[in-house]
């Protein structure tokens, strides 16, 4: 066991959350970051993300995913302050006397306890899985999550097979639809189980449109056929339920299924440490500044709740990691006022959970919002107990895509009791 | 592969393995021929793990006398092969008085079958011990000696145990014909050739009969019974149980249990489906219904966001009800371990130790002189003390790479696993020796990593690795060369 010194800041996990959570923290004051990553290299999932579209919002450019993780790392890597390791898996987290202690593990360094004054948690999230969502019929090789097989064919360079069904339309099953056209394969579906798409809309116009690819909305597979590869699919609608209709099946001759049927921020460690999770996100509850329920444990990005874009992952481990430099400082103010922020009428889910201010606090806050079903023309409308505090029209609204709206530092130190957020005007 | 043996055991489940470790004990040549790339694939791969006490089978069957002396044997030989068993007990649960009524008939068969400790113990002492257990249940019956187990592990220990002494397990090699000639067993015929052998071991599971027919048995036949189960995350042990509870038995099956397993997950099932045929293990929508709802008789909130996966398997039900056991009368050397259903993971030593008497008998063979004692458990980083995994590290860096995070596997045990004396040639292989894969996401994140590790280690290309059976490929060559890529 090696003992090394105490960090201002232990970061865990070096995608894109924790490599902008570490140039944030730089920037504001922190002496010494330490970025743990389980991979062979820094940038996450981002790695394996070779197509474009990342970056419009944070960097104002248009980049690939690997372009996107480049730029984050070398905002860092010439910076003293930050010291990255990879190959290094976090086995657990612990507060001891103040300080957190990082237990992690690498083939160079063994075992090993570091110490943290704060710890920011950017994990990220896993796929949901075959078994998460019962699908019935055999257990033959063929069946992959898209992210598992985006990685072999992006990184490793194989295929996972030729005739492709992708059971769910979220966005790496849409992207992994155009990719494995791209290279090839033919892809004979996508099947949605909700009346609507779980991507966002510029994937389905450029990944499935493009591509004359069908996506059957309110369809689901019930079925797999093959016992040591996949053979087929049945497919069956289903009803307003989500239950399979009777007398719908039909059958379609594949030899890969690729399921992309949602994301799970990825919270064991969090979980042990004792941070109180928010039922709906599944991630840390977190207050503006994405501290969590601990002092001095901030999170951000997926690992709080499944983000569309990264480029807000970025803006959200930014958040964490000034505040992590400030609390690993001693400078933090604290909070005389603590608000919560629920989610009302057509609103899923909202983070941050809480707003906490200190006396005199002149901040903004941004507050990230998915809808609960797909509308048009509607009104966000934030209140507090005094009633209105802002109001604003959204031209359309789709759970799969993150609403982000600002509350000004005035209407912030204005805020009288708990904070309800609703999507009004919708069906 | 051997071209001669004294035996040839037909079939590498629990069974076979068991059989050829009981054997291997002996001054005897012994070949075991599995036709999957890997033991422990079919039966034994997918059942509820239980060591059971032995108060089900009827007094005086084959079930009820292996079922007592096999568990009575792991208590033993646990220590001896390293194997993965948690005595954790197990309850049968009444919710009315005709329920209650079967408990004592349960526990008086018990006691006549020779099990200890039976004990019927009201609801709320029940409750005590496993509080999340329906408030109907009125009382249970207690049999402390049951347990859970890891039943691939206890197949490859007792397979490699086998080859340290001798003994050989010939993989992707079919048995496709026994020669009889002049009524006694001369040869069995496979796949990869001819192997001349005076006694075969008949342990083929829901093919036994297939295989008794090669030699001319046709006294019996195997029905399979279809069990579906859904496996649930660690993360969901507190709300559900850490024992092993079933509800009163039907007549087809000990019902639809909730029982732990002893790496701290729980399951639900099996329900039980005849006329299957012998190779379906496909999971259907009106079987999960069926045994969700019967799992929520006996815990009423059962977590369902956090199941990982379902899987079925097969029982191998044979047409007398019992285990068909010993000399076949169809050809001499011809021995039978036919029909081994529940309790046969259970039994399974004792059925070795009943099959190898005989053929001590018949041989006169002698205990071997050189015998290996056991099996030596690979190291379990998970489970190690910080000094103990700072030991591993420092011999072998590998085992400071986790590769499977749910479950935190190194690469060091999946390299073990790959070269172990029986080793894993694909990723369910690498999965059921060292559980990498076996968590939450499922392999999502670990699938592509095991197999770069077993294409290097076996030195074979990745489309060349497969997942499980003999033809479940994963992964494909591009189209194009990459020719051009400077």
């Amino acid at each position: 066991m090696t003992e090394k010194k105490i960090y201002d800041i232990v970061i865990i996990g070096g995608g894109p959350g924790g490599l902008s959570a570490a140039k944030s923290a730089a920037e504001n004051g922190a002496k010494s970051i330490l970025v743990l990553e389980r991979d062979r290299e820094v940038g996450g999932i981002l790695q394996q993300c070779v197509h474009n579209g990342f970056g419009l919002h944070h960097f104002k450019e248009e980049l690939t995913g690997p372009g996107y993780a480049q730029k984050c790392y070398d905002l860092v890597k010439d910076r003293l302050e930050v010291e990255i390791m990879t190959d290094t898996m976090v086995l657990h987290i612990r507060e001891s006397e103040g300080t957190k202690v990082v237990t992690a593990v690498n083939p160079k360094n063994g075992l090993m306890n570091v110490e943290g004054k704060t710890v920011i948690l950017t994990m990220g999230c896993r796929e949901r899985t075959r078994g998460a969502i019962r699908i019935p019929g055999y257990r033959p090789a063929g069946v992959y999550t898209a992210g598992a097989a985006q990685r072999m064919v992006n990184m490793e360079g194989y295929l996972p097979g030729h005739k492709i069904v992708i059971l769910g339309s979220g966005d790496i099953g849409l992207i992994m639809a155009r990719r494995m056209s791209l290279e090839g394969c033919k892809v004979e579906a996508v099947l949605e189980i909700c009346p609507f798409s779980n991507g966002l809309t510029r994937n389905i116009v450029q990944c499935l449109n493009d591509y004359d690819i069908p996506l059957y909305l309110s369809h689901t597979i019930t079925g797999i056929k093959g016992k040591d590869r996949v053979e087929g699919v049945t497919v069956s609608k289903v009803d307003d339920k989500m239950r399979p209709i009777a007398g719908t099946e039909f059958d379609i001759d594949c030899d890969t299924i690729l399921l992309s049927v949602g994301l799970i921020p990825e919270n064991e460690l969090s979980r042990e440490l004792g941070v109180a999770i928010h039922p709906r996100t599944n991630g840390p509850v977190v207050d503006q500044h994405r501290e969590t329920s601990m002092d001095g444990v901030f999170a951000a990005g997926n690992v709080v709740h499944v983000h569309d874009l990264v480029d807000f992952v970025s803006d959200e481990a930014e958040i964490a990691g000034k505040f992590a430099a400030i609390k690993a400082n001693g400078e933090a103010q604290p909070a005389k006022k603590d608000i919560a922020v629920n989610p009302g009428d057509g609103v899923n889910t909202c983070v941050p959970q809480h707003i906490r201010l200190a006396d005199g606090a002149d901040e903004s806050v941004r507050l990230f919002m998915r809808a609960r079903s797909p509308e048009r023309k509607v009104t966000l409308h934030i209140t507090d107990a005094n009633g209105d505090v802002m109001k604003k029209p959204l031209p359309i609204v789709k759970p799969s895509e993150m609403i982000a709206v600002d509350i000004p530092a005035a209407k912030v130190k204005a805020l009288a009791g708990d904070v309800t957020v609703s999507i009004e005007g919708g069906k | 592969m051997k071209k001669k043996a004294d035996v040839v055991v037909i079939g590498g489940g629990i069974t076979g393995t068991a059989v050829l470790a009981a054997l291997a004990r002996y001054d005897l040549e012994c070949v075991l021929v599995e036709r999957e790339p890997d033991i422990s694939m079919g039966t034994t791969k997918a059942n509820s793990a239980v060591l059971h006490a032995g108060f089900d089978a009827p007094t005086g069957s084959m079930k009820a006398k292996m079922n007592a002396r096999g568990n009575e044997m792991y208590h033993e030989l646990a220590d001896e092969f390293g194997l993965d068993i948690k005595w954790t007990g197990s309850y049968v649960c009444a919710s009315d008085d005709e329920g209650v009524k079967t408990l004592e008939e349960l526990k008086a068969r018990g006691e006549a079958n020779g099990v200890k400790g039976l004990e019927i113990i009201a609801g709320d002492k029940v409750r005590d011990k496993e509080p999340n257990l329906s408030k109907d249940i009125k009382a249970a019956l207690w049999a402390p000696t049951a347990g859970i187990c890891w039943p691939f592990g206890m197949a490859i220990a007792f397979a490699e145990n086998a080859i340290a002494n001798g003994a050989e397990v010939v993989r992707e090699c079919e048995a496709t014909g026994i020669r009889v000639e002049d009524g006694k067993v001369t040869a069995v015929e496979t796949t990869q050739g001819d192997i001349e052998t005076r006694f075969v071991v008949d342990a083929a599971g829901v093919y036994a009969d297939a295989v008794a027919a090669m030699a001319g048995d046709k006294s019996f036949t195997i029905n399979p019974r279809k069990g579906e189960y859904i496996l649930f995350d660690k993360t969901a042990k507190d709300s559900l149980v850490s024992s092993v509870v079933f509800p009163v038995p039907t007549k087809t099956s000990k019902g639809i249990l909730v029982c732990a397993t002893t790496h701290g997950n729980v399951f639900i099932g099996p329900n039980a489906q005849d006329d299957c045929g012998r190779e379906d293990v496909s999971v259907t929508p009106a079987g999960m219904d069926e045994i969700i709802a019967g799992a929520k008789r006996l815990v009423p909130n059962i977590p369902m966001g956090a199941s990982i996966t379902e899987f079925a398997g097969l029982r191998a039900v044979s047409s007398t009800g019992d285990f068909i056991l010993g000399e076949s009368d169809a050809a001499d050397g011809l021995l039978l371990a036919a029909g081994i259903q529940s309790p046969g993971l259970t039994s399974a030593p004792a059925i070795a130790e009943y099959l190898t008497d005989i053929i001590v008998k018949k041989t006169g063979a002698k205990e071997r002189t050189n015998y290996v004692k056991g099996h030596k458990a690979a190291p379990v980083f998970r489970e190690a003390s910080d000094e103990e995994k700072a030991a591993l590290i420092a011999k072998d860096a590998r085992y400071g790479r986790v590769i499977c995070r749910c479950e935190t596997i190194t690469e060091g045990e999946i390299v073990e696993a790959i070269h172990g004396l029986c080793g894993a040639t694909t990723v369910d292989g690498v999965k059921r020796r060292t559980r990498a894969g076996m968590g939450r996401c499922q392999g999502g994140f670990c699938g592509p990593r095991v197999i770069e590790i077993l294409s290097r280690e076996l030195g074979k290309r990745v489309p060349e690795i497969r997942k499980d059976g003999v033809k479940s490929y994963m992964y494909y060559d591009k189209s194009y060369d990459g020719g051009d890529a400077k």
